[in-house]
């Protein structure tokens, strides 16, 4: 018997009795949400920032947001940015980006999270190698809890699947929560609806 | 090796002042956020309720779910290993990135490799190892391993942390603002990531339906280690299976905020394929969890989603530090999964509690932790483990409870050696008790001396002895 | 068999409405108790018995006292010496199992009678005592529901501690840990009917004193720290008593403030209720 079987048979042979599976329900919440609202208030307590609306002019918005960023990398038609995602062949070169700009297909108002993947990336390092991360996000896209997010096609299809809630920060010296950690220092979500161009 | 004495570890930890001052005042505003927390989720006792009984319903159907996550994962593109224990894991790790020629792994934190040995077993083979987690990379350049399985090194205040990287990186040595540390390790460790031709991590989770294992991460380690470079390696143990995706939701709403009080991490990552062009190895590991599915009063351990809240709450760990276990695990989940690893060396563990039972209220997938530890308790007497003297302190004092008479005789005694609850002080140190507290005196006259005289005429059930 | 993994904090108490029906419904005496004193009552703090006592005497409950009683067995078998619990565990069914009702002023026995009383051989007898003892603050506030103590008077400020075994194990008070739970604490009720009683809110209201049985010696150095943080809190919040359910946290926290010279009395709740003044 191979190591595989002989696992599998000591499993088998060590079971518990047999327990019912649970059905898990969506637990929405009884009174409305707002859930730009609460999506904002979400994000902006895990250090994230929200702009409610897509900027009139947005090179203008990047130039005062980010004065020293050199290399924006779009990933998005809204915005051509000075180099694309398929310019990175070697995943490791996106630490040369200063702004990357994506679009995520949804929001999730409890914990301010947003979905990306190998679809809106095209490169995944331009997720966390890059200095600062600017999401747009279509507000119709905001979905209430985890419960729903879950049900998105992408974590049945995608190769990798990530829900990108704030900057990349940590605790681990004497609990205190900053932000300078391994992947995006800053971390921005404007609402901007899918049919608008720039 | 020796039995552990966690006793006298948490009084080490505790002569400075300093440090367990600083790590229960910590924790404890880590239990209050979890508290706040868990009070803005309405339905958090019904999401307790189903996260406890999803684990179950897995881990009683574990061989089946193992099946099906292989063979979603195999469809994926992914390899399958499978390892019996922690030095099968080693040398299939070793294998591996020596075919490739790989002399530098780039680690994000898992406590299942920390379970193998896996990092010494590796640099002793010529491999680097550069952990990329803060806390694990502190513990690291401190030859230290991590005290707490969420915060490695919480344990240590931001001056510690401070001298470490001064030592390591010739940083400021005076400079303890959490943020410059932080930026320190981001320089040093960015290069790693970049340099590095291979990656691992752990797996919080793995989806059975889908072959997808999830990371929860707060620095985006994890995500930089399996993106970057082509070849990923990720560690799996087997109670880490949840059935399908739509119960990612339970345990992911309950993780980070028993953890730290956090609605989410960071980064919440699921990997169900290899990147492209690259090369994503899974190794499934029993090291010891088949036999523990078999233990009827202790089963329910495998439950566990490591988020930590029982460390937090737990006030003798808050006293002790985590490096007074001398374990993987510690504090109360610790307590009742190292005995299955070594009955002897943690022979002592299940009687460093109160059995206060806050733990298993804070549980989020409902272990009943506290009820594990008194039953590992009965479990080590059987085994032989109580120490002798204070198996013969017992002895003693059975005899004496069980004997009417002889419990008078005793505890009327003005003499408080011969009284009861002062024999177990002699067995441990000699008054230990009265070291930092003022020993009870004993009443002029005990209850049942007072009622003889005062009472046994009316309705007693007089002595028949 | 499907192994009960339910903690403890889930399961109910025995049924008040049971153990109402099996009793006799005179108005004036409402139950025959037996009285079990814990053996650190006995030799340590009588006058905790002598209040217990004269409390449920006041009360109009007739008492008896099994006068061959010694421990409950809980020293030994939470030490993990269930084999030298057992003859102690043996000795408390033979003195106990003619009762339909045991009292005792201890959380802690309560508990490890009710619900771990497992050294003992299962017999009829022991599963009868199991599911007849009572925490003095259970049988007062659930069974007798005393609304009033008529003789008691305490001008006083308290801290009130509920123990673990109290609040965890049997379900006296509601616990910090489960958050929707509705906030509720039976020792507080009772002594809310005692003129004169001001409670003083202190910080980490019920985290664990210390006590926690052998462990207050096994591992001294955090038992005394725990100690020492929980009566300073109780400190800092301007009480001057400390009382509790649980004379065994009480003995406990009195070596802490007597050895730290603090002014902060200890007192079990029996003694209050019973109409001591100070």
């Amino acid at each position: 018997m191979n190591i595989r079987d002989v696992i599998l048979e000591s499993v088998r042979k060590h079971q518990p009795p047999p327990r019912k599976l649970p059905e898990v329900s969506l637990f929405h919440s009884l009174q409305e949400v707002d859930r730009k609202a609460l999506f904002t208030a979400s994000l902006r307590e895990l250090a994230g920032e929200v702009v409610a609306e897509a900027p009139a002019d947005f090179a203008e918005f990047l130039r005062t947001r980010f004065p020293a960023a050199k290399t924006i990398c779009s990933a998005v038609p809204e915005y051509a940015g000075n180099s694309k995602p398929d310019d990175f062949t070697e995943w490791e070169a996106a630490g040369e980006i200063d702004v990357t700009i994506v679009r995520s297909p949804l929001g999730i108002a409890e914990t301010g999270s947003v979905l990306l993947s190998e679809e809106e990336f095209r490169v995944n390092t331009i997720g966390f190698l890059a200095h600062d991360i600017v999401i747009l996000l279509d507000p119709a896209d905001i979905v209430e809890n985890l419960h729903d997010a879950y049900t998105h096609p992408h974590f049945q299809n995608k190769a990798y699947s990530l829900l990108m809630s704030g900057p990349s920060g940590s605790a681990d010296i004497g609990g205190v929560s900053v932000h300078p950690a391994q992947g995006v220092m800053t971390l921005t979500v404007i609402f901007w609806p899918r049919s608008i161009q720039h | 090796m020796s039995v552990v004495d966690q006793a006298k570890a948490a009084e080490e930890f505790m002569e400075d002042q300093t440090h367990e001052q600083h790590l229960d005042k910590l924790l404890w505003m880590l239990r209050v956020r979890r508290d706040e927390a868990a009070r803005r989720v309405p339905e958090w006792e019904q999401l307790r309720d189903l996260a406890s009984e999803i684990k179950e319903h897995t881990l009683s159907n574990l061989a089946h779910y193992l099946e099906m996550f292989e063979s979603r994962a195999k469809a994926n593109g992914v390899i399958v290993h499978w390892a019996q224990d922690a030095h099968e894991h080693n040398e299939i790790v070793y294998k591996i990135l020596s075919d490739r020629g790989v002399d530098m792994l780039a680690k994000s934190k898992s406590m299942l490799t920390e379970e193998c040995e896996t990092t010494r077993f590796l640099e002793n083979r010529g491999i680097r190892v550069a952990e990329t987690d803060l806390g694990e990379r502190i513990q690291q350049l401190d030859d230290q391993p991590p005290s707490h399985i969420v915060g490695p090194s919480w344990h240590k205040t931001p001056q510690d942390v401070a001298a470490v990287f001064a030592r390591a990186y010739g940083s400021d040595k005076e400079n303890a603002d959490p943020a410059y540390l932080a930026g320190v390790m981001r320089a040093n460790t960015r290069p790693i990531i970049v340099e590095a031709k291979a990656g691992m991590t752990g797996a919080n989770f793995a989806v059975a339906e889908t072959g997808a294992i999830v990371t929860v991460t707060n620095e985006g380690n994890a995500d930089l280690v399996a993106n970057v470079p082509k070849l990923r390696i990720c560690s799996v143990g087997l109670e880490k299976i949840v059935p399908k995706t739509e119960h990612l939701a339970v345990f992911i709403r309950l993780l980070t905020r028993s953890a730290t009080g956090y609605s989410i991490t960071q980064y919440t990552s699921h990997f169900r394929a290899p990147r492209q062009g690259g090369e994503m190895h899974v190794i499934l590991v029993d090291n010891g969890r088949s036999s523990r599915l078999g233990m009827e009063k202790f089963w329910p351990s495998l439950k566990c989603i490591r988020c930590a809240a029982c460390m937090n709450t737990c006030p003798v760990y808050r006293r002790s530090g985590g490096l007074s276990y001398g374990s993987t695990y510690m504090g109360p989940i610790g307590i009742i999964l190292m005995p299955t690893f070594d009955a002897r060396r943690y022979s002592e563990l299940p009687f460093s509690s109160t059995l206060n039972g806050s733990c298993t209220n804070v549980c989020p997938v409902k272990i009943n932790i506290h009820e594990q530890i008194y039953a590992w308790r009965e479990v080590m007497e059987e085994k032989g483990q109580i120490q002798l003297a204070k198996k013969v302190a017992m002895i003693a004092a059975g005899e004496v409870l069980s004997n009417p008479k002889l419990y008078r005789i005793a505890a009327a005694s003005a003499d408080p050696s011969l009284s009861i609850l002062p024999r177990f002080a002699i067995y441990n140190r000699l008054n230990a008790w009265g070291k930092h507290r003022e020993i009870p005196q004993p009443g002029k006259e005990t209850f049942h001396d007072w009622y003889r005289k005062n009472r046994s005429q009316a309705g007693s059930k007089e002595s028949q002895q | 068999m499907n192994q009960e993994t339910t903690p403890s904090a889930d399961r109910q108490a025995p049924s008040v409405r049971d153990l109402k029906a099996r009793l006799p419904q005179h108005p004036s005496v409402k139950s025959t108790v037996a009285l079990m004193i814990p053996c650190y009552i006995d030799v340590f703090y009588p006058e905790v018995g002598v209040a217990t006592l004269e409390l449920l005497e006041k009360l109009r409950v007739d008492v008896v006292y099994p006068f061959d009683q010694t421990c409950c067995g809980q020293p030994m078998a939470n030490s993990g010496c269930y084999q030298e619990a057992h003859a102690t565990e043996e000795l408390f069914v033979k003195n106990f199992a003619d009762f339909d009702c045991i009292v005792t002023p201890s959380g802690s026995c309560t508990h490890h009678v009710r619900d771990k009383f497992t050294a003992a051989p299962d017999s009829a007898a022991r599963r009868k005592v199991s599911a007849s003892v009572y925490d003095l603050v259970e049988f007062l506030h659930d069974i007798l529901q005393v609304t009033e103590f008529p003789w008691a008077r305490f001008e006083h400020k308290v801290a009130l501690h509920n123990s673990c075994s109290a609040i965890r194990g049997i379900g006296l008070a509601s616990m910090s840990e489960r958050v929707h739970d509705p906030v509720f604490s039976k020792p507080k009720n009772l002594l809310e009917r005692v003129p004169g009683v001001q409670f003083c809110d202190f910080e980490r209201p019920d985290e664990c004193c210390g006590f926690g049985g052998s462990f207050s010696v096994t591992e001294e150095a955090v038992a005394a720290k725990m100690g020492y943080d929980k009566v300073e809190f109780m400190h800092n919040s301007g009480a001057e008593y400390i009382v509790s359910s649980d004379m065994s946290c009480l003995m406990h926290m009195q070596g802490c403030t007597k050895r730290l010279g603090m002014d902060l009395k200890v007192l079990h709740i029996a003694q209050i209720l019973n109409g001591a003044s100070q």
